[in-house]
C-alpha cells in the first residue's frame, strides 16, 4: 500500500518535470516560429528576386520610369511610377487619418462620458473588421463619384480616392492604440495641469499628447504599415494606370496592386515572374525601414521621457 | 447530449466523405476569361440541373489566369477570349499537356462611350490611335472639346491582349485606367462623360446610359454594330472574335459531355440569350477535329 503511494508520487514528480520541459519547449517554439517564418519569407523573396537582375539592369529597375512587362513591342521594368504611387497614397492617407485618429482618441479618453466611450469604442473596432474588398467597392460606387462631383473631374478613380479609403482602414489602429496610450497616462499629469489653471483643451494638447507621443507615433506607424501593404482597396479604387502619377486627382498604381494584377497570369520562372518577386522584396524593404524608423523614434522618446 | 454530439460528428464526417468522393468523380474545374464567365456559369447551371450529376465549378480571373492554370494542370477547361500564344502551348507540352481548342461562341468586342457623348461611330484606325494615346481629345474625332479618359482591362485579361493585338497593334497608353473586369468598365463609362472603353458584347446588350459604337474597318467603309449578330458572324463588324475553351488532349467523359452540351442547339440558344452569337460553320469544323 505504502509503496504504491510512493510510486504514485514519483510518477507525478517525473511527469511534472517533463511537463515543465514540454511547456518550456512549447513557448520557445511559439516565440521562435515567427522569427523563422520571417527569415523564410525574406530568403524566399531574395532567392526568387535575384534572377530578375540577370536580364534586367538593376539601375533600369530602380530608376526606370515605365513598367510594362506584357508589352506588344518591348518589355520594360521600371518601378519609379509605382514607388511614387505607393508613397502618394500612403502619405495622403496619413494626412487624413492622423489628425482624425488622434483627435478621436483624445475625445474618447478625455472628453467623452464613459457611456459614449463604451458604445463608440467597439464600433470603431468593428470598422477594422470590414473586408478590404468591401471598402474598395465603396470607393467605386460612393467615394469615386463624390470626388468627381466635388472637384468637377470626369471620374473619381484616383490617388485621392485611394488615400481616403486607406485612411478609413488605418483609423481603427491609430484610434485604438492612441486611446490606450492616452488613457494610461498617470492621472497626476492631468490633475497637475488643471491645478496650474490650464483649460481642458490646453491639458490635452500641451500635456497629455506630448506625454503619450511615443505611443501615438507607434500607432501612426502601424497605420502606415497597413496603408503601404493594402492591396485590394487600391486595386479597385485608384484606376491603376501605369503612367507616372501627375496629381492626387489622376490615376495611380501601387506596388501591391501591380503584384496582384500580374501574379495571376504570369508564367512560372520567367523574367516577369522574378520581377514580381523583386517588387515584393522592394515592398518588404520599405515596410522594414518604416518599422525600423518607428523603433528608433520610440526609443529616443522613451529616453527623453525618462 | 453526448449521443447527439457523437451523432453530429458522425454526420459531418460522412458528409465530408460524400462530398470528397463526389469531387473525385465528376468535378469539372473551369477557369479563365471574365468575358466568358457569365455565359459558362449559366451553361453549367442549366447543364447540372437538367442533364447531368457532374459538378462544374466556374471561376474567372482573366484568360491569362485560366491558361496559366491549364498549363499547370490546375483546371480541366480554360476559358480564353484570346488564342493561346505559341510560347504558352510550348510550355504546356513541356508539362505534358496537349492543348486542344474548342470555340463555343462568337463575340463582337464592343467599344463603348458615355450616353451623353455625340460620337456614335469610329474607324478601327481611330480607335487604335485613341487607345495608343495618340488622340487625346474627342474633338479630334469630330466630337466636343473634351479630353478622353481611357478604360481598359488589366494585363491578365484576354480581351486586353486581343484588343491590343487586333486593334492597337502597339502598346496601350500608359494613362489608360486598368479596370478589374468588364462590368467595372461598363459602370465607369456610365459615370464618365469623357470615357471610352471596350467590353464583350454580352455586357452591353441590356446596358443603358452608354453608346455601343459602330465601327468601320476603313475610313470610308461600312459602319457596323456588334449588336447585329449577322455582322459579327460574317465579319462585317471588324472586331469580332471567337471565344475559346482549351482542354488537355481529346476531351473524354464528363468534360466531353459538357462541351457537347455547349455546342448543342440548346447550348447555342443560351449563348444568344446571354448576348453573344452562335458559332459559324468554319469553327464547327474546327471543333469536329477534337470529336465534337
Amino acid at each position: 500500500m505504502q509503496s504504491n503511494i510512493l510510486k504514485h508520487k514519483k510518477k507525478t514528480w517525473v511527469s511534472r518535470r517533463l511537463q515543465e520541459k514540454l511547456i518550456h519547449a512549447f513557448f520557445f517554439f511559439n516565440g521562435i516560429i515567427s522569427v523563422i517564418v520571417l527569415l523564410g519569407i525574406f530568403t524566399l523573396l531574395i532567392v526568387t528576386a535575384i534572377p530578375t537582375f540577370k536580364e534586367i539592369n538593376l539601375k533600369d529597375f530602380l530608376f526606370g520610369m515605365q513598367w510594362n512587362p506584357t508589352s506588344y513591342l518591348k518589355e520594360v521594368y521600371g518601378i519609379v511610377p509605382m514607388l511614387v504611387s505607393t508613397f502618394m497614397v500612403t502619405l495622403g492617407s496619413l494626412v487624413i487619418a492622423i489628425p482624425l485618429g488622434v483627435g478621436t482618441a483624445a475625445y474618447l479618453s478625455d472628453v467623452a462620458s464613459p457611456r459614449v466611450r463604451e458604445i463608440a469604442k467597439p464600433i470603431i473596432e468593428i470598422l477594422a473588421g470590414i473586408p478590404s474588398v468591401v471598402i474598395g467597392f465603396l470607393g467605386i460606387v460612393l467615394v469615386g463619384p463624390f470626388i468627381g462631383k466635388v472637384f468637377n473631374i470626369h471620374n473619381g478613380l484616383n490617388g485621392l480616392n485611394g488615400s481616403i479609403l486607406l485612411a478609413i482602414m488605418a483609423l481603427p489602429t491609430i484610434i485604438s492604440i492612441s486611446e490606450d496610450t492616452l488613457t494610461n497616462i498617470p492621472d497626476s499629469y492631468n490633475q497637475a495641469s488643471l491645478a496650474l489653471g490650464a483649460t481642458k483643451w490646453q491639458t490635452i494638447i500641451k500635456v497629455k499628447i506630448p506625454a503619450g507621443l511615443s505611443g501615438i507615433i507607434a500607432a501612426c506607424m502601424l497605420g502606415m504599415g497597413r496603408a503601404i501593404g493594402e492591396t485590394m482597396t487600391v486595386l479597385m479604387a485608384t484606376g491603376c494606370a501605369p503612367a507616372m502619377p501627375e496629381s492626387f486627382l489622376g490615376p495611380v498604381r501601387t506596388l501591391t496592386s501591380s503584384i496582384a494584377i500580374e501574379l495571376g497570369e504570369v508564367a512560372y520562372n520567367t523574367t516577369h515572374y522574378y520581377a514580381l518577386f523583386a517588387l515584393g522584396l522592394v515592398l518588404f524593404i520599405i515596410t522594414f525601414l518604416v518599422n525600423l524608423v518607428s523603433d528608433i523614434i520610440l526609443n529616443k522618446f522613451e529616453k527623453v521621457n525618462r | 447530449m453526448k449521443k447527439i454530439r457523437i451523432g453530429l460528428i458522425g454526420l459531418i464526417i460522412s458528409l465530408i466523405f460524400m462530398t470528397s468522393s463526389a469531387l473525385a468523380e465528376d468535378m469539372i474545374q473551369i477557369k479563365g476569361s471574365d468575358t466568358l464567365i457569365n455565359l459558362v456559369q449559366r451553361l453549367a447551371e442549366v447543364y447540372m440541373d437538367e442533364y447531368s450529376a457532374s459538378y462544374i465549378a466556374v471561376t474567372g480571373g482573366g484568360s491569362g489566369t485560366g491558361v496559366a492554370a491549364l498549363i499547370n494542370n490546375k483546371c480541366d477547361i480554360a476559358n480564353a477570349s484570346r488564342l493561346m500564344k505559341a510560347k504558352e502551348v510550348a510550355r504546356a507540352s513541356d508539362n505534358g499537356i496537349q492543348v486542344n481548342r474548342v470555340v463555343i461562341a462568337m463575340d463582337g468586342l464592343s467599344v463603348i462611350n458615355n450616353g451623353n457623348n455625340t460620337i456614335r461611330q469610329l474607324t478601327v484606325d481611330q480607335i487604335g490611335k485613341i487607345f495608343r494615346g495618340e488622340i487625346t481629345n474627342w474633338k479630334d474625332v469630330g466630337g466636343r472639346d473634351m479630353s478622353i479618359t481611357l478604360y481598359g482591362r488589366q494585363s491578365n485579361s484576354g480581351t486586353f491582349v486581343f484588343f491590343r493585338d487586333a486593334v492597337l497593334k502597339g502598346d496601350y497608353s500608359q494613362k489608360m485606367n486598368r479596370m478589374n473586369g468588364n462590368a467595372q468598365i461598363v459602370e465607369a463609362i456610365k459615370q464618365d462623360s469623357s470615357g471610352i472603353g471596350y467590353v464583350g458584347v454580352g455586357y452591353v446588350k441590356m446596358a443603358t446610359g452608354l453608346n455601343v459604337l459602330k465601327v468601320a474597318a476603313r475610313a470610308n467603309g461600312v459602319y457596323a454594330s456588334p449588336l447585329n449578330g449577322d455582322d459579327v458572324k460574317t465579319g462585317n463588324y471588324p472586331i469580332s472574335r471567337p471565344l475559346n475553351q482549351y482542354v488537355n488532349g481529346t476531351p473524354k467523359g464528363a468534360v466531353r459531355d459538357f462541351l457537347a452540351f455547349e455546342l448543342s442547339a440548346a447550348g447555342q440558344n443560351m449563348v444568344e440569350a446571354e448576348g453573344f452569337f452562335p458559332i459559324p460553320k468554319e469553327y464547327e469544323e474546327l471543333n469536329s477535329k477534337v470529336g465534337l
